[in-house]
Parts: C-alpha cells; sequence; structure tokens
C-alpha cells in the first residue's frame, strides 16, 4: 500500500497545512484511502470553505419556502398540497474537456437532485457560457454542450422550458455549464438526506461503479493550464436511460414508506453522500465495500469511494422493507445492494474483504473542514463614460438597430433549443425563447415559470449592481410572463478565490443577489459555487446566474412577448434614462467597453413590477416583455419578430438624445400592450400608483416606423436575427 | 373502447398518450413489457421514448421485447396498432412496417411544429379528417425515413404512404423535408392499413395552449371510427 506524505496530500489537491491539519486530527497519518476521502470532503466544490462564511448572509427565507439551501435542492410551496423542488448546478470543468458528456452529466446531476426530495422532475433549463464566436474552440464546444444537454434531457422525458446563451472573451479558457431542473412534489411526502435511526440498513441502487470520474470534484476545484486535455478520464460519463430508471424506481419506492433518507451520489460519489447522510443525522456509517456492485474487476477501495460514475443512489431504509424495496429495482433491473448499516460511532468505517481501510471521525469531514476567510477588495464604480455629440452624428437608428440586433448574445438561439425536447409531458405553454419558459402543474390550473439569467458584463464592472441586476431581471422576467415571482437558485461561478480581486467580485455579487432578494422577496433556496474557473491566469467575468421561479395561479391568464393586434397602443413602464455605458449599442456601435452598468433602484423595480402585475389582474395587458439587453428598440424588434407585427413609434418628446433613449439599458422596464379602450384605465391606475411611463407607439403594419428616422420592414430584420447563430454553426 | 399503451424501459411519452387518449374517450390502460399478454384492446400504441436506451439501434430490442410477440399476433389478426415515433421505430424493427429510421440528414435532434399532408384517408386513422394538412409537432433524432425501391414501389402502389411533410398550404417538397426523409414520409401504414406509425406526436397538440391543437382532429377520428 502506498504510504502517504505530504507530496502525495498535495497531489490530492491538499495545502500543506490542510495535510497538517489533517494528521493533527488523527493523531496519525492518514492511509490512501483516507487521504482521498478527505480531498474530496475538504475540496472547494464540496466544502465551499471560501465562500461558505459569505453564504451565510444570503436571504433564504420566506412564507413560501419549505427548505432552504443545504439539501439536495430547495423547496417552496405552490398553494394546494404542491410544491417545487429546484435548483441549479455548474458543470463548467468537465464541460469544457469533453463538452458531450460534461454537459450530459451536468443535466443528469441536477435531475437527480431534484428526484431523490420526491419530485418528479417537470422542466430543465440551462445557462451556457462560452468564448468569443471567433475563438477556434467556440463552435465545437457549443455543438457538443448542445448535444450533450439535449442528449440526457431529451432521453429522460423532461422538456427543456428555457435557457440563456451568451458569448465574451473572457470564456475562451473555461467555459460555464450552468444546469437547472424544477420538480413536481407533495409537501408532505418531500424526501431529505439526513438519516435516523442506528442499525438502518444502508442501500445501493442505480448503476455499477467504474472507474470514471475518479477525484472529478477535486478537478473542478483547479484552474486549467495547457495540460487539460489529459483530464479527460476524469470526466463522468453518463447514461440518460439508466437515469430514466433510477427515476421510475426511485418514485415508485417513493411512494411506499420504506425510506428513511436518500441522497444522490453526485460529486464525490460515495464519500460524500455517504458522509453527508450520516453528519446531517449526526450517526456514524458501515459500509463494506467489497459489496458495492463494480463495473471494473480489482478496483480498490480508494477507486470505489472516489468514482463518480453516475446514476447510482443511497438509501437508508427502514429495517425489514429490503426486499420490498430490491422488487421494485428488479423491476426496473438496476442494481440493488445492501452495503452497510448506520451506527451510533460518529465515523465513518470502511471494510474490505474483512479488513477495516478507513476509520475517521464524520465531524472531521464535515464540520472541521476548512474554512478560510479569504482577503478580498472592493471593485469601485468606474466613473461614467462622457459620449460627445460627435460620436452620434454619423449615426442612424435603423443602421444601428440591424447591427446591435446581431449581437451574438441578441440574436435568436433557435438552433440550440430546437435540439432540445421542450414539449414532452404535455404541458409546455411557453416554449424557449420568451421572457420566462412555463409549464402547467399537471392536472390543474397552476403553472410555474421559470428562467435563467446572468449579466456577467455588469457584474464585471460593478459586482455589487451586477448582483443586484440579475435578480432584478429574473424577477421582471417571472412578472413578464404574469407569474408571481416566487424564489431563486443561484449558480455562482467565478474565478480563483485564492486571487482577492476574483473573491471580491465573489463577495460583492453575494451581497448585490442578498440585498436584492431581500428586498423584492425573493429568496434564495438553492445553489452552488464554480471557483478556479480560470485557465493560464485568466479568469472569466464574474458570473453569477439566477434561475428564478413564478407561480401562476390561472396559466390561462399567462402572458407571452408577440405583438397581438393592429392599433393597440405599447407602453414602456420605468423610466428611460438613457445609460448607454456597459449597453449592447455602446460596445456595438461605439466600441466603448467601460463605465458603470446601469444603476438598479429597487424602489422603482418592485413598483413597476407590481403594477404590471396589477395590471394584468385586471386583464388589461395584452403582451408583455422586458426591457433588457439593447434596450427598447431591441425588445421592440423581438416582440415584432415574433408576432410578424409592425410598430409605429411616436416622435421622442424633449432633448432627449434618440441613442440613449432607443438603446439605454436603464432597469425596472418593461413594454406592454394595451387595448385601445382600456388606455385611459391603465394611464389612471398608472398615474395613481405614481409608476413612471411613456407612450411608445402603436401596434401597426409590418414594419418598424419612427417618422424621418427608421422604416424597417420585420422580414428584413427577422431573416438576419434568425439565420446568424444557425450560420455561424454550419461555418 | 378500450386501448392499450406499452410501456418499455425508457418509453417518455407514455404518460402523455394516456391523458390524450383518455381525453378522447377511451379507456385506457397501461401494459409493462414484460407481461406477456395484452388486456382486450381495440387499440395498441407504441409510445414515444428511447425503449431501452435505443442502445443498439432505435427500436431494435424493444423490437425483441417480451410483449411484442402479442403486439404482432394482435396486428396480424387485423388489430389497430399505432406507433408515434420510438413506436415507429420499433414497429420497422418487427418488420410489422417496412423500411427503416435513419439519423436526421443534419445529425441534430429536432423538436419543432411541422405540417403534414394526409396521403390517404381510406382507413380508420384519418377517415373522417376534414383537413388535407395537419399542423403536428416532431421531436426526434431518427426519424429520416428511408427503404429501398422495390419497397418504396410497392408502399406508394398501395397506398402505404400516410403522411408526408409539407409546408402549410401542403407542398410536400424537399424545401419542407426536416429530416430528409423519403419522399418526405412522415408516417406509413401496412397493407391493410391496421397499423400506423409516424414520427409526429399527435398527443402533444390536443389543447389551444400547446403547440397547436391539430392532434385533437387525429383522436377525435379515431374514436369515431373505431
Amino acid at each position: 500500500m502506498v504510504e502517504v506524505n505530504e507530496k502525495i496530500a498535495i497531489e490530492h489537491g491538499l495545502k500543506s497545512d490542510e495535510y497538517k491539519k489533517i494528521c493533527d486530527l488523527l493523531k496519525r497519518t492518514p492511509n490512501i484511502t483516507e487521504i482521498g476521502v478527505f480531498s474530496a470532503m475538504w475540496n472547494e466544490h464540496c466544502s465551499y470553505k471560501s465562500s461558505r462564511k459569505h453564504l451565510k448572509k444570503l436571504h433564504t427565507k420566506g412564507d413560501q419556502v419549505i427548505q432552504g439551501p443545504g439539501e439536495n435542492a430547495g423547496v417552496v410551496d405552490i398553494e394546494d398540497d404542491d410544491a417545487i423542488v429546484f435548483k441549479i448546478e455548474s458543470h463548467n470543468h468537465p464541460s469544457f474537456i469533453e463538452p458531450y458528456q460534461g454537459a450530459a452529466t451536468g443535466v443528469g446531476g441536477i435531475m437527480r437532485d431534484v428526484f431523490t426530495m420526491g419530485a418528479r422532475p417537470i422542466a430543465n433549463l440551462n445557462s451556457i457560457h462560452f468564448g468569443s464566436p471567433n475563438h477556434e474552440k467556440t463552435r465545437n464546444l457549443l455543438r457538443g454542450v448542445v448535444k450533450g444537454i439535449g442528449g440526457y434531457g431529451n432521453c429522460i422525458g423532461v422538456p427543456t422550458i428555457a435557457g440563456q446563451t451568451c458569448f465574451d472573451e473572457s470564456y475562451n479558457g473555461n467555459i460555464l455549464v450552468n444546469a437547472m431542473t424544477l420538480g413536481l412534489v407533495n409537501k408532505n411526502k418531500i424526501f431529505y438526506s439526513k438519516a435516523a435511526g442506528i442499525n438502518k440498513p444502508v442501500i445501493y441502487v442505480g448503476s455499477k461503479t467504474g472507474r470514471d470520474g475518479i477525484h472529478g470534484a477535486s478537478m473542478a476545484s483547479a484552474i486549467f493550464d495547457d495540460k487539460i486535455e489529459e483530464k479527460k478520464p476524469t470526466v463522468q460519463v453518463g447514461d440518460p436511460f439508466t437515469e430514466k430508471l433510477l427515476l421510475e424506481a426511485c418514485l415508485e419506492l417513493m411512494a411506499g414508506k420504506s425510506i428513511i433518507s436518500i441522497q444522490d451520489m453526485g460529486a464525490a460519489g460515495l464519500t460524500s453522500s455517504s458522509i453527508e447522510m450520516a453528519s446531517k443525522g449526526d450517526l456514524g456509517i458501515e459500509i463494506d465495500l467489497t459489496k458495492v456492485p463494480c463495473r471494473e474487476e480489482n478496483m480498490t477501495p480508494y477507486e470505489i469511494m472516489l468514482s463518480e460514475s453516475q446514476e447510482r443512489m443511497l438509501i437508508v431504509l427502514e429495517e425489514g422493507k429490503e426486499n420490498e424495496a430490491k422488487k421494485i429495482f428488479d423491476k426496473w433491473n438496476l442494481d440493488f445492494a445492501v452495503i452497510g448499516k448506520t451506527t451510533n460511532s460518529k465515523n465513518i468505517e470502511l471494510f474490505f474483504k474483512n479488513e477495516k481501510v478507513a476509520e475517521i471521525p464524520i465531524d472531521f469531514l464535515a464540520e472541521n473542514a476548512p474554512m478560510y476567510d479569504r482577503k478580498w477588495i472592493k471593485t469601485k464604480l468606474p466613473k461614467e463614460i462622457k459620449f460627445s455629440k460627435d460620436q452620434f452624428k454619423s449615426l442612424k437608428l435603423s443602421d444601428c438597430l440591424k447591427k446591435v440586433l446581431i449581437d451574438p448574445n441578441i440574436v435568436d438561439k433557435e438552433w440550440i433549443w430546437d435540439q432540445y425536447d421542450h414539449t414532452v409531458m404535455g404541458d409546455t405553454i411557453q416554449k424557449p425563447g420568451g421572457n420566462a419558459g412555463v409549464v402547467r402543474v399537471h392536472g390543474t390550473n397552476k403553472a410555474v415559470a421559470a428562467s435563467v439569467d446572468s449579466s456577467a458584463t455588469y457584474c464585471h464592472a460593478h459586482p455589487l449592481t451586477g448582483g443586484k441586476q440579475v435578480v432584478c431581471e429574473s424577477w421582471r422576467n417571472m412578472i413578464s410572463v404574469g407569474a408571481k415571482p416566487i424564489a431563486i437558485t443561484n449558480c455562482l461561478n467565478f474565478g480563483n478565490p485564492e486571487k482577492e480581486k476574483n473573491m471580491g467580485e465573489f463577495v460583492e455579487c453575494v451581497e448585490g443577489i442578498t440585498v436584492a432578494s431581500k428586498y423584492l422577496n425573493y429568496p434564495v433556496v438553492s445553489g452552488n459555487v464554480s471557483f478556479y474557473n480560470e485557465t493560464k491566469d485568466k479568469g472569466i467575468k464574474p458570473t453569477p446566474s439566477i434561475g428564478g421561479i413564478g407561480l401562476l395561479s390561472n396559466y390561462k391568464e399567462m402572458m407571452t412577448m408577440e405583438l397581438k393586434n393592429e392599433g393597440n397602443y405599447l407602453l414602456v413602464i420605468g423610466k428611460t434614462e438613457g445609460h448607454l455605458d456597459q449597453s449592447a449599442f455602446a460596445r456595438n456601435i461605439l466600441s466603448e467597453f467601460n463605465g458603470p452598468p446601469p444603476e438598479v433602484n429597487l424602489f422603482n423595480e418592485k413598483q413597476n413590477g407590481m403594477s404590471v402585475l396589477n395590471l394584468k389582474n385586471k386583464n388589461l395587458i395584452e403582451t408583455c416583455h422586458d426591457v433588457s439587453l439593447g434596450g427598447i428598440l431591441i425588445a421592440i424588434s423581438k416582440m415584432s419578430i415574433n408576432s410578424g407585427k409592425g410598430v409605429k413609434l411616436f416622435p421622442l418628446e424633449g432633448l432627449v438624445n434618440k441613442f440613449e433613449y432607443f438603446f439605454g439599458e436603464d432597469q425596472g422596464r418593461y413594454i406592454i400592450e394595451i387595448k385601445p379602450e382600456n388606455l385611459e384605465n391603465v394611464e389612471n391606475m398608472l398615474k395613481k400608483d405614481s409608476i413612471y411611463f411613456d407612450k411608445l407607439g402603436l401596434v401597426e403594419g409590418n414594419k418598424i416606423i419612427l417618422k424621418n428616422e427608421i422604416k424597417i420592414s420585420i422580414e428584413d430584420i427577422k431573416e438576419d436575427y434568425k439565420k446568424w447563430l444557425k450560420e455561424y454553426m454550419v461555418n | 373502447m378500450k386501448s392499450s399503451v406499452i410501456i418499455f424501459p425508457g418509453s417518455n411519452c407514455d404518460r402523455d398518450m394516456d391523458v390524450a387518449l383518455k381525453k378522447f374517450g377511451f379507456e385506457n390502460q397501461m401494459v409493462w413489457h414484460n407481461d406477456a399478454e395484452i388486456p382486450k384492446s381495440d387499440l395498441i400504441v407504441l409510445p414515444g421514448g428511447f425503449s431501452y436506451g435505443d442502445y443498439l439501434r432505435c427500436g431494435s430490442i424493444a423490437g425483441k421485447s417480451r410483449i411484442i410477440k402479442s403486439v404482432i399476433d394482435f396486428a396480424n389478426s387485423g388489430g389497430l396498432v399505432l406507433g408515434i415515433c420510438n413506436g415507429f421505430q420499433i414497429l420497422t424493427e418487427t418488420g410489422l412496417l417496412p423500411g427503416i429510421l435513419q439519423q436526421n440528414k443534419y445529425l441534430n435532434f429536432i423538436c419543432k411544429n411541422v405540417f403534414v399532408k394526409i396521403k390517404n384517408k381510406e382507413n380508420k386513422y384519418f377517415k373522417n379528417i376534414k383537413k388535407q394538412v395537419l399542423e403536428l409537432h416532431i421531436a426526434h433524432n431518427e426519424g429520416n425515413y428511408f427503404c429501398t425501391n422495390d419497397e418504396l414501389k410497392s408502399i406508394e402502389d398501395n397506398g402505404q404512404i400516410a403522411v408526408t411533410y409539407c409546408d402549410h398550404k401542403g407542398n410536400d417538397d424537399e424545401k419542407n423535408n426536416p429530416n430528409g426523409a423519403l419522399k418526405n414520409i412522415a408516417g406509413i401504414f401496412n397493407k391493410d392499413k391496421n397499423i400506423l406509425g409516424m414520427m409526429p406526436h399527435p398527443e402533444r397538440m390536443i389543447d389551444p395552449f400547446l403547440s397547436g391543437e391539430d392532434g385533437s382532429l387525429f383522436f377525435e377520428n379515431l374514436i369515431e371510427s373505431l
């Protein structure tokens, strides 16, 4: 057996003082299996050692929260006896190394987190970020990731209802793949990971254990270098078919009363699942590794404990229920093995071929895991850019519109979502491409809306504002489909936390998220952190992805962004100051990449949003779309393109710079379509609530028209908008 | 009317089909792939999904499953058998329908609304549908129908082409072919027209809030004509 020393500990990604702490805690040198277990539990991915201190500040409480962070996923009440289980998780590092399998197993992992809690998955979403379209790797990575997400989700038969795709050169060496799943559960039948009672059988179900993914969690906690391709063997391989069987078998077993606790084997496999269950129950656990179903011969205890083979679950059962449970797994042709029991020792004890191969107090692995208060620095609010009149002189609104509309971050993403089954399960009432995806709660009048958002550009310019903004954008997306925003899950993608700047970005984004979610009563109920998104010293822009969900009590009242009827009025809710810094217009037209992001005014955000919901509840809104990337003119264009209906814009009043007005990215704004007969009523209501609004124009014809300024046929811009990504992928 | 939906491990449109059949008045039951017999039925449906993971080849393992013998017997005695998507793939694997379904021409999974033209109404599946063109939904990776020239001649001669991909006006030319299928074929019958396999999913189009409602026409006709 290999003798463990500091060098070996460091090869496992531990720091030398961490190794010393292990030896001190154990009062001896750990053996190789034990060092493997420590390294798996103490790495950033599992221990949250750099982030824990700050995550505690997140706003996690609310009337509808049944379960906040700390479980496999968050749970919120959606009235009657229904609850939604949901979470977002990153699979960034593996997806860069092996895009198909990395993305596929990301989807598989997040779905397991959700059905582990007893919920049937009803919708998938994703947020994916790639390097510059000009980078040599981008095309293949995008193709592989999309195929991987589709390959897994389509096979399981869960619709992928929304998502987000971004391109930015900061992801050239580190793409982001964040996958989110929503599941539906009866709120009285939720399953948790906390074990209870001693001498209860510990059951292994699902796929066999192989050598794939060994040290996956450690890899996810490391920065990349030139040799990253060599890490391919640490990427897990997914089998969606087995996961589908596992899903059905688990839900069948959950219908009975034999499960005490259940946990999927995700990052750090058998190690973290067994330790988490025991730790939460304040128990010990004993496992005979000889009994673990293995796919390959001569696997060592070390390999069995650290394998990240997919589609596996660990269950603590009531005594005497083993046969009943085994019958179900036999029916679905899945492995089932009693591999151990709970104990009162508060240790994890591993046996192999009748020999004890590891014994570690569970405290050491969980509560005593290192926690760092890393140094960080604040990012100053950048100075506003003073654009000179000359810069706008030669510009034409219509040319600018055409150019901004084909910004890769704005163009139509149909090439992507056509490859995802978004209609299976027969309840998708709003498909990808809208403000949010919406699925009905099967057999009821309710529907759940969901979206994923990120704004790395804003977060990069000023993390505190960016953190607030992305929560607001998610909130706005819920409102725009007519849903009451309920809660969020966050996937925090950042660079190297050992660098003060990166750590500062993290701390301030988390603060921004916290402030906004508290103000909007939009709590964070689950999430994950992905640090070390860095290659050769170059880190990504700070990218918190926010997955939001909202509830429609009557799905028939859902709003969409397609323009409805000729002669209807368009109003912009919220004030347009014309903030161009950090806008798509500034980047594409003025080649200006600096300046502060648009200010987030939470008071206005909330007032504006609530007033839109209020109007919707009174049945006064025909169409709604939030104004985000690209500003008003881009929002109008998308509404027109999706419906084939034109817009006649009213002439601008006052001295406002038209470019600032039409392309500014001020926050808290919506465009709504109102029937002429409702206009007066709506105006009065908005005035009464002191909501700022502009009358923007009328739905008319098949062109976007602004007198003496713009005359663009929808067909023209539609073609450019629709074809960009398709052509990019073919070339 | 009684219907049975077969569940294979990996089927994932079984529930959707169950919902649709019941909505239009069928008394539906779910049948497990490992059962030996199918309860008395007027219609058997092989639903969409990825039976047995579609490993080896789409539908090939399901085509050898325990229940499939009963399906074949039922079909051969004139019973109505409908295979949607993966179900269509299974029917070609069992030999109940001619030809095969290859990977889509552009090698991508496709999920979107398409139009199909009804080519033959002299059968129970399309008899009383007034429209000639239906808007349905496809979601597949292997829907590129192919068969030999002899087979093609025979299915054409026997009126076995059920539906072809087309535009909203019914032009079923190459321009309106989403997956490369031979002659734009989206669905075919056996010679006796009691077996229908098709790639589009009518069960996903049964409600104005879904992608469309033309699936309703399909099921309304089916229960009427049985």
